[in-house]
């Protein structure tokens, strides 16, 4: 396996505020990652700092070989980086079709025409949103907004896709859908990062787990260990979770 | 879709024969209708398309008139000024747009506002090349007729509003035109998805400002005498805006529909209240976006 993503001491300060300290993460080709941390551990900075949104103020990132430290998100997007908003972001006024014709042609490089579009409806068929493809975005519930997200991220052909709890505000049925859709992406070999609050996603999806307090990363193993490590009961998952798992 | 095309090749037609029969009056008022056709256009690639308020478009039409009338000044001949005059008003809005598209919402209108005030200043004091305040002289054409001159400008505002409307239609269907519309909706979510945001705002300020500045030179030659308070009146950055909101943002014939209404507004009521006519007109206008806010285009579309 080769490594994708390599974070080193990437921080990002805002004025006194370390949101992002000293953080060391290399994702590999193809592994499924799950981001998780109490609120405000800086979940989402880190993800602003992947993809050029927030860049490190201090440290580097690496994707693909190539130093991004720096870059927009815009030239994230290009390169391969494709993400979900905690807040779904449609164009509300565009068409879902439309809406996922503009990852297609911007970020995954497909020049303006049919062709786009064939290629978007086909996500959309994936994520099963292909009956309400001529509907306009706001018009969408928050389940399909959802999955409206990941049809965009796909269609921007990603090597890397940030998921930011894609699963937030679903109901249990929705959950079960979305998780299936999420490994059916990664079967694909699409790398996922993601940031989850729910333990039975996390555990279910991923092959690897890290975690974040405070802005730095306290843990890093597969699902069971980290269930297990004091550090991370101790942080995030509180007492009468681990009793509850052994 | 056919439908549309023959209304705008009959339209086109009509345009065409309009001097053939009508008095001077309403040649000229022809004239004014398609220059103000041009700066509506003009405004609705920023303005429409990617939703950013711009008040600039006095200083894209000053600066294209003095570039025209400086270049003629120098000896080149009417059609090189012209063109001229367009190419001065693109690298301006290029350089400009770097500059203010940074800038969001009211700042950049704030911002946008202030260029054509800057500018005109900058005429006033640069005597030996503009004349400064006592404005500047342009050659006139050489003619048959007053009646024929009158024509030739005519036919020139309406080579300028075709060659605008062609813009418009080729960015409508094109990667840029559907890159603004996602700015215009959301612009970081936009920027996430590989928009690259600047370079696309600044592509639509300078067609915002390109065929503004060819105007501006036409209207100079047309008028033979420009002086700084003419070209750059603030009202050159107002009216398109009015205009467009009139006939409905972002859309392909709203700024035209907008243009026609407008100055028969403008006419009519200058007619009949001539002492009040700059308030019955302001009052026209907040009615017309108070009750019809997305123009008269969404009238239609919502009835349908």
């Amino acid at each position: 396996m080769t490594t994708l993503l390599q974070l080193s001491g990437a921080s990002r300060h805002f004025g006194g505020l370390k949101a992002v300290s000293r953080v060391d993460l290399s994702v590999d080709r193809g592994e499924v990652i799950g981001l998780i941390g109490p609120n405000g551990a800086g979940k989402t900075t880190l993800v602003n700092v992947i993809t050029g949104v927030h860049p490190a103020t201090a440290g580097t990132v690496r994707f693909a070989g190539e130093d991004v430290t720096r870059q927009s998100p815009w030239q994230a997007a290009r390169r391969g980086i494709a993400r979900t908003f905690q807040i779904v972001q449609p164009f509300p006024e565009m068409t879902v079709l439309e809406n996922v014709t503009a990852g297609a042609l911007f970020a995954g490089g497909m020049a303006y025409g049919e062709h786009a579009r064939a290629a978007a409806l086909e996500h959309l068929r994936f994520v099963g949103l292909a009956d309400v493809a001529g509907k306009r975005a706001a018009a969408l519930t928050i389940a399909m907004r959802k999955r409206l997200e990941l049809a965009k991220g796909l269609a921007m052909n990603p090597k890397l896709l940030l998921l930011d709890e894609v699963n937030a505000g679903l109901n249990s049925t929705e959950i079960d859908q979305a998780l299936a859709l999420i490994r059916a992406i990664a079967a694909r070999g699409v790398t996922i990062l993601i940031i989850e609050h729910l333990m039975k996603v996390v555990l279910n999806l991923c092959s690897r787990i890290v975690v974040l307090h405070h802005g730095k990363l306290i843990a890093s193993g597969d699902p069971q260990s980290i269930v297990r490590d004091p550090r991370v009961v101790q942080a995030y998952l509180g007492r009468r979770y681990a009793d509850a798992h052994h | 879709m056919k439908c549309g095309v023959l209304v705008g090749l009959l339209g086109l037609a009509s345009l065409c024969a309009l001097p053939l029969g009508v008095e001077a009056y309403w040649l000229r008022l022809g004239t004014t209708m398609l220059m103000y056709g041009v700066l509506a256009m003009s405004w609705n690639f920023i303005g429409g398309m990617a939703g950013y308020p711009s008040f600039a478009s006095a200083a894209f039409f000053g600066l294209g008139a003095y570039a025209g009338a400086v270049a003629q000044k120098f000896g080149l001949s009417m059609f090189l000024a012209w063109g001229l005059a367009g190419a001065s008003a693109a690298l301006f809005a290029a350089a400009l747009g770097f500059a203010l598209l940074r800038l969001r919402g009211h700042y950049f209108a704030i911002a946008s506002l202030v260029v054509a005030e800057v500018l005109r200043e900058v005429v006033n004091s640069a005597t030996n090349l503009t004349g400064g305040g006592m404005g500047l002289n342009l050659p006139v054409p050489q003619m048959a007729s007053i009646a024929d001159q009158a024509r030739f400008f005519y036919y020139a505002m309406l080579g300028v509003a075709a060659l605008t409307f062609g813009a418009v239609l080729i960015t409508q269907r094109s990667r840029l035109g559907f890159g603004l519309r996602c700015i215009q909706q959301n612009e970081s979510a936009a920027d996430m998805l590989g928009v690259n945001t600047t370079l696309y705002k600044v592509n639509a300020f300078i067609l915002s400002g390109v065929f503004v500045g060819i105007a501006g030179a036409v209207y100079a030659s047309w008028v033979h005498y420009i002086e700084p308070p003419d070209v750059f009146d603030v009202l050159y950055s107002i009216k398109p805006i009015v205009m467009v909101l009139l006939g409905g943002a972002g859309t392909l014939y709203g700024p035209l529909i907008g243009a026609v209404l407008f100055l028969s507004l403008e006419e009519l009521v200058w007619r009949n209240y001539i002492s009040v006519h700059t308030g019955v007109l302001g009052l026209l206008i907040v009615l017309l976006v108070l009750f019809l806010p997305k123009g008269i285009l969404a009238f239609r579309l919502r009835r349908a």
